[in-house]
Order: structure tokens, then sequence, then C-alpha cells
């Protein structure tokens, strides 16, 4: 193809303006190397699976809780007296309002989901597991920020709902012996849940809380890059490289995991579209009956309970007899999530290669979590409050026990190379 | 792989990667319709910001009425004949920038000598063309301040704009245009609404 | 109408396989009957409302203003708006729904000062705008038609899907009256708790038979569902369009991702 003919020199091509103005950036911001960095020479292994969906699609929600957000906040009015009334006027009289309205509350939900799946997808796999624990700390803290976000968010309807549900967890301060009630005081900033209340969640939900989701969230994607993505197999990558320098069974983010996440998210897009235009109420599990009534401090709903998502660890609160030692053991069921990269001794990553005692303690603590959840949902009751006993058991021996059946566990030698079936 | 099979692949690749983009930057635009549309006027906004009705039966001649509407002041007053007879000497059009309400300040049935539907019923915005400040009415010719040549009329305080008696401005004055006319009918001779247009003739 | 079908044909096997597996990754926890809906009186009636049934809708508009709006207000509901979803001119907006010179642009206020309400009633009759996203309409449905005769009652009626209830049966023109009748009652001493109750009998006829009553209850019902949400229509078939556009994107998207990992073996 190469010319050789003499005297006919082809002039050489001048970049274009593009790659001109690429240049100019380049020289004083960082632009193409944080590009190559972090998508197009960012090798991931080749073989994740469907689990690895919901990592990217948690940052999509993120974006959209955060966009939708802003333009809610645009015509929302933080204070007692009007804060009912400015959602019915979103609803009704903003254009589109509705639609902005039903995506924010339908993303809450569906942030809890695609965090709860992509937590799974940790505990099966080992992402946990060194030199990945900073990514499992700082994504127990945006768990953490998570939950704060969506019990502040809650209240700001100023439903019925909203009003009980806040007081009854503020209340759970309370328990704590010798400051408790005080603690309980200026959480609220007043002597019951109020306008004050209000406006002060509505504070942490619209700024602080998801600023520090934001930071932690980068913390969260640079601690993963710093050392790699884990894969289904739990097989170190980087250890087998080929001539040129990159892993074997690793490809770049960019193009191959940035147009297989697109067409996850259109998956979940239309998923997240049936709910918004054909069940945005979900049966009353997305958006409560009783919130739709407005906040009335003399007449509590038939029957508290908090959104879905909490309903694990309020069931766990209720199956303790001691209100202190239920706030204490409901605490503790978060926290001990902080310390699965050390209670798990053993020396293989994923449960492809553990042994039947990891599998059937992670698929126990599957069913418990699931069963708690639907507990938390119910009214009090002596068979229920017996069975949220035994999942809750089942659920904290998931940890307590680690340290002990992982290392017990027989687990199969695990290869060098990743398994991968072309797809 | 021959070479035809890598032509068919970069082909077909770059038909779907134009497919897919094309497809993608639409739904991006179909999804921000929403968001952008949110900021129009809301049904509320657009409720308060209605038609106003103002009864002027109880309006003297000469006299000023002052009604909110969209946040603005109007300005409804009864002119007198000696009013009205300043808006055609000679002195007066003489000194004006647009006589004849050239530029679009007002309704088509505005576009008259007297600026209005009716000729002795004045309706105006009463914001200064030439930063917004709320013009006072000095409607007793020949006024102490404004000099003996002054017809009536309005004038600004804020930087000394001053309009006839049907809003047109002068000239030599900061302001640009004549005081605009808002969209107004007679609901019945003595109540006039402010925000809807009169009927074509 | 004709358009959202022929769209719904072209899309119902992708969104109802959509939905299924929305519903099959949902599990046990939706298989629940709604919290707090059921009553002491037993299981509510169904109330089959229609949105899409315009012309019930503005009978039930009509029911609405001329037998609920003296004491319950509609305040998040503009009247203009409802001219336009109902298919109604404001001129027939203002003739039949707007009594009192309220403007088209207005929202469903009533005159009735809460504080006056709550020394006549007890409570203050609660704003009705959302009522059917708070109750359901089956309990709406079945609160209309289960108000029976009470002398014990400051109003005279009971109602048996909200015990002492402070309302009094507004509709008892229309309806009549009704008699609760009880399983295993005897002409004195039994106690409450030991009657079950079996079914309501009509003790005073009122100006419609139980068929024109229901009918009647229903169209009203019907409006109290679309004015919770007024664009629910709207919003449906904005979400046919988007599914399917979803589909065509999806396309797209799934044989660009093949064709590039066809790079990686």
């Amino acid at each position: 193809m190469s010319s050789t003919v003499q005297g006919s020199a082809r002039p050489t091509a001048r970049p274009s303006r593009l790659v001109v103005l690429q240049g100019w950036i380049d020289a004083r911001f960082p632009m193409t190397r944080l590009f190559k960095e972090h998508a197009s020479e960012y090798y991931a292994p080749k073989n994740f699976n469907f689990w690895y969906y919901f990592g990217a699609l948690s940052l999509v929600v993120l974006v959209l809780q955060i966009v939708t957000g802003i333009f809610l906040t645009m015509n929302y009015k933080p204070s007692a007296a009007d804060a009912f009334a400015s959602v019915e006027y979103i609803m009704r009289d903003v254009e589109w309002g509705w639609l902005i309205r039903y995506m924010h509350s339908t993303g809450a939900s569906a942030f809890f989901i695609v965090v709860y799946l992509h937590m799974f997808r940790g505990l099966m796999y080992g992402s946990h597991k060194t030199p990945r624990e900073l990514v499992w700390i700082f994504g127990m803290l945006i768990y953490l920020c998570l939950m704060a976000e969506a019990f502040f968010g809650y209240l700001l309807p100023w439903g019925n709902m909203s009003y009980w549900g806040a007081q009854v967890i503020v209340s759970l301060f309370g328990a704590i012996p010798g400051v408790g009630e005080s603690l309980v005081e200026w959480i609220r900033g007043d002597y019951y849940i109020s306008d004050i209340t209000l406006n002060r969640f509505f504070a942490l939900h619209v700024v602080a809380l998801p600023i520090a989701l934001i930071f932690l969230v980068i913390a969260h994607i640079l601690a993963l890059h710093e050392v790699g993505s884990n894969n289904p197999d739990g097989v170190e990558i980087k250890k087998v490289k080929g001539p040129d320098g990159h892993p074997v069974d690793g490809i770049p983010f960019h193009p191959y995991y940035t147009v297989k996440d697109l067409v996850g998210f259109i998956v979940f897009a239309a998923i997240f579209s049936c709910v918004v235009f054909f069940a945005p109420e979900m049966g009353g599990y997305f958006l409560e009956h009783a919130n739709f009534e407005a906040a009335d401090p003399l007449r509590t709903p038939e029957h508290i309970a908090p959104v879905w998502y909490f309903t694990p660890f309020y069931a766990i609160l209720r199956a303790v007899p001691n209100k202190l030692l239920g706030v204490a053991l409901m605490g503790a069921a978060v926290l001990l999530l902080f310390f699965v990269p050390w209670l798990d001794r053993s020396k293989v990553k994923s449960i492809r290669y553990r042994g039947w005692l990891y599998r059937s303690f992670l698929f126990a603590f599957a069913i418990s979590f699931v069963g708690l959840g639907y507990l938390g949902m119910q009214p009090v009751s002596t068979a229920f409050t017996y069975a949220a006993r035994i999942f809750g058991a089942i659920y904290f021996a998931f940890f307590i026990l680690m340290p002990w059946y992982t290392k017990a566990d027989q687990t199969r030698p695990v290869p060098d190379r990743v398994t991968y079936d072309a797809h | 792989m021959s070479a035809d099979a890598e032509q068919i692949d970069a082909s077909r690749r770059h038909f779907l990667l134009v497919a897919t983009t094309v497809t993608g930057i639409a739904g991006a635009a179909l999804t921000a319709v929403p968001f952008l549309a949110s900021w129009k006027p809301s049904a509320r906004a657009q409720a308060l910001g209605a038609p106003v009705d103002a009864d002027i039966s109880k309006l003297e001649m000469g006299a000023i009425l002052k009604v909110n509407w969209r946040g603005q002041a109007i300005y409804i007053v009864r002119r007198t004949p000696e009013m009205l007879a300043t808006l055609k000497s000679p002195e007066v059009t003489g000194n004006l920038r647009d006589p004849e309400s050239k530029e679009d300040q007002q309704p088509k049935y505005a576009q008259n000598e007297n600026r209005s539907l009716k000729p002795e019923v004045l309706v105006l915005i009463g914001v200064c063309t030439h930063l917004g400040c709320a013009p006072m009415n000095r409607f007793q010719p020949q006024d102490p301040e404004l000099g003996a040549s002054w017809p009536g009329g309005f004038y600004c305080p804020c930087h000394g704009s001053k309009f006839d008696l049907a809003g047109r401005v002068f000239k030599d004055v900061p302001a640009p245009l004549n005081l605009k006319v808002p969209p107004y009918r007679f609901i019945t001779d003595g109540v006039i609404q402010i925000g809807a247009d009169a009927e074509a003739a | 109408m004709m358009r959202t079908s022929m769209l719904s044909a072209t899309v119902a096997a992708k969104s109802m396989g959509r939905t299924l597996s929305l519903l099959a990754c949902a599990g046990l926890a939706f298989t629940l009957p709604s919290v707090g809906m059921a009553s002491e009186g037993g299981a509510l009636q169904q109330a089959h409302i229609d949105v899409t049934n315009t012309a019930s809708l503005q009978r039930g508009a009509r029911n609405f203003v001329n037998y609920c709006m003296g004491c319950h207000s509609a305040r998040y509901v503009r009247y203009n708006r409802l001219g336009a979803d109902l298919g109604l001119s404001e001129a027939q907006v203002i003739e039949n729904l707007m009594f009192t010179g309220e403007r088209p642009y207005d929202t469903m206020k009533i005159a009735m000062r809460a504080d006056d309400a709550k020394r006549w009633f007890g409570t203050t009759p609660p704003d009705l705008s959302l009522i059917a996203r708070a109750r359901g309409a089956n309990y709406l449905y079945s609160f209309l038609k289960s108000f029976y005769i009470d002398p014990s009652r400051p109003t005279g009626v009971n109602n048996l899907v909200m015990p002492s209830t402070a309302m009094p049966h507004v509709l008892w023109e229309l309806q009549g009256y009704q008699k609760a009748v009880y399983e295993g009652e005897s002409d004195a001493e039994h106690s409450a708790v030991h009657k079950t109750f079996k079914e309501f009998e009509l003790a005073e006829k009122g100006k419609m038979n139980p068929a024109e009553y229901d009918q009647f209850v229903r169209d009203t019902v019907n409006f109290l569902a679309y004015v919770g949400e007024p664009m629910q229509i709207q919003r449906r078939n904005l979400g046919m369009r988007v599914l399917a556009f979803l589909f065509v994107f999806f396309l797209f998207a799934y044989f660009l991702k093949k064709e590039y990992w066809k790079d990686v073996n």
C-alpha cells in the first residue's frame, strides 16, 4: 500500500481540529490519561457475568436520583405547612412533574434492589477479600449513607407514614442509656417531629448526603481501579500477563464493557419504566397508601412499617424483647458487614471453588435476609416473632461463625485462568 | 478470516454503532424534554397569572386606578376630553419617539391615536421601558417641575423618562419605547378584564 | 384509543414478558393483600372501576359536586383540568360543576371552615383529592354502600366498613335506608361481639333502586379514582411508547454488543 514512487510525496496531513483541541486540554488537564486509565486501558476480566451489571447500574441510579431530585427541589417546599401540598403541586400542576416524582420514588427502591444485588455479588465471588478490603469498606460506607439518605428523604413528603415512621425510628435512639432522650431531642431539633425536623432532614437529604455519596462513590471506584476488578472465578487476572503487558484474561473496559453495560442499562430501563408507567405504587411497597394522607400527629396509621428496604433490620429490632438490645442488634446487623473481609478466612475467593459450608451459609443468609424482610412488613404476632428470631439467628451466625466455617471449608483448587464461554 | 468477512464485520460494526448512537442520542433528548418542560409556568402559575377584572364604574374623570396583573402594576386612567385633545397636538406628537405606535408595544386594537379600545379609558402596564421603575402620574399640564410645555402624562422618577397621556415616550429621554399596553377587553362598560384579548372586530 | 391498542398489540409480548419477569423477581411479598385495606365488616366489595370510561367520570363528577362538596373539598383538583380530562367545555364545567362563583382555574375548595366542621361532626370531613390512593377504590365503594340504621349513633346511621363513622348517610335520598341483618340474632340480649354480619336489608326505599344506586356509587368512586391521579391515562399511554422505544434501542445495543464481543475469545 505504501507509495514508493519518487517525487509524489504525500503532503503531511494536518492534525484535525478535534485532535488539536484534545492536545490543548491534555496539556492542562489529564483528560485523555484519565480516560485511558479508567476506561479504554482499564483491563477488566473478560468473564463478567449477569451479577456484574449491578455496580454500573448503581451508578446509573445515583445519577438518576440526583437529576430527578434537583428538579423536585425546584418545586418542593420543605415546611410542615406546605410540603404535602407541594408534592401534589408537582404531581398535578407542574408540567411532567408526576413523571419526575415517580422516577424519584421508583429510583429510591431501585437503588436498594440494585445495591443489595451488587453486595450479594461481592459475597458470592469474594470481592471483599484482599486486596479489595477498602473497596468493600467504601462500599459499606456508601450503604450506610444510602440508608440515611433514604430515611431523611422519606420524611420530606410529610405524609402520615413519613411522620410516624420518622417518629418511631428517631425515638429508637432514646433507648441509649443516659444520653438517649437528649440525643433524640437534638436530632429532632424540637420536642416532637416538627417543621424544624423536616427542614433539617431536607438539608441533609438534598445537600449533605448527596455530596458524601458522590465522594464515596469516587473513592470506591478509585480503590477498585487501583487493584483491578475481581471476577466470578476469583482469579487474579494480573498474575498472567501477555506480551503486551496486559492481563491475558483482561479486556479493555471501553469498548467491551461500555457496550455490554449499555445493554444492561436498557433492560434495567425497561423494567424501571414498567414500574414508573404502569405500577408506580407497586402495591403500596414503593409508594405507601398511608402516605397519601397528610401527616397527622393525632392519628397513627393502622400499621407502621418502614419502607421495604429497611424491613430486614426492622424485623431484627422487633424480634428482640429488650428495646436497647434490639437497637444494638439492629445496628450490629449492619455493622458486622464491615468486618467481612477479616471474618472470611478462606484462601479461596469465589463461591465456585468454595466448599459446601460457605455455600450453605451464604444461601441460608440470603433466605434469612429475605425472610426477615418479609416479616418486617407484617404486623406483630407470636409466630412471626418466633420466625424472626430464627432467621435473625441464622443472619448473625453467617458473620459470627464465618472465621470458623471459611477456614474449615473444603475448597477446590483455583485455576490460573478464568473460565470463559464466548457470548 | 478472509478480507471479505472482515469488511462485512467493519461495516456491520459501523452501522450498529451509528444506529445505537443515534437512538441513544434521541433517547437522551426525549428524556430531557420532561425536565426542561417542567420549567414552563405550572397550572398554578397560570391560575395566578389569569386575567384580572377591574371595576372602573366608579373611576372619576381624570383619575387613575392601579391593579395588579402577573405581578405588574396596571394603570387605568379615565381620560378627560382635554387630556385626549393633547394627544393630537403637534407640540406633543412632534416630540414623541414613536407617535404612531409602530413598535410592538400594544395589541392591534390599541394601535391607534389613543392607544386604547375606547378613547376615554387608557390601560397601560406601569413599567418604564427604560429599566423598569413605576412611572408616576403627572396629569396636570404645565407641571411646576416638568415645565410650562408639559401637556400632562407620566414621569418616571428614576432617570427622568417622560410619557404622554397615551403612554407614548418623548424624545430625549432614556426610555426607548412607549409604555406597553396589556391585552384587555371590556366585559361590561364598567368592568375591564386585563389579560384577555378583545375579540377581533 | 386506537393508536394505543395497536401499539399495545405490538408491544404486548415484550411488555408482558417484562411485567412477568418483574413480578417473578418480586417474589413472595407481592402476593400479599394490601395492608390496612380490610375492615371489621368482612371482605371489601369489588368496585371494578374504569377511569377510561369518560361518561362514568362525568356522572361521577356531577355526583361529587352535588352530594359531596357540601362538606368535602378536593383542594388539589382544578376545574379546568377536570374539564380537559373529562371532555367538557369550559361552559359545561361552569354550568354543571361550579356553583359558587369560582373561576375555572381555581381548585375545588369549599366554604365550610375546618373548625366549624369539627364542632358539628366531631371531626373535619377529609379532603377527597387523594382518598382513593389512601384507602383504595374498593374501600370507598364498599363504604358508600354500607350505611345502615343505628339509633345509638348521633347521625342515626353507622357504617359496616368504618364503624362509628361521623359521616351521615348523605345519599339516603337515593339509596334509602338499610338495616343490618346478623346471623344468630335473637330478639334481645345478644351482645355485639357474638353477632356476625349476614347481609343488608332495605328498610326504606330511596329514589333509586339498588342497581341504579350501585351505578351511582360506582361512578362516584370512579371519579374519585381519577381525581386521585388525573394523569394516570397519559402515564400508561406514554409507558407503551417508552417500552416500544426501548425495545428498538435494545435490539441495536444488543447486536452492537454481540458484534464487538466477537473479538473476545
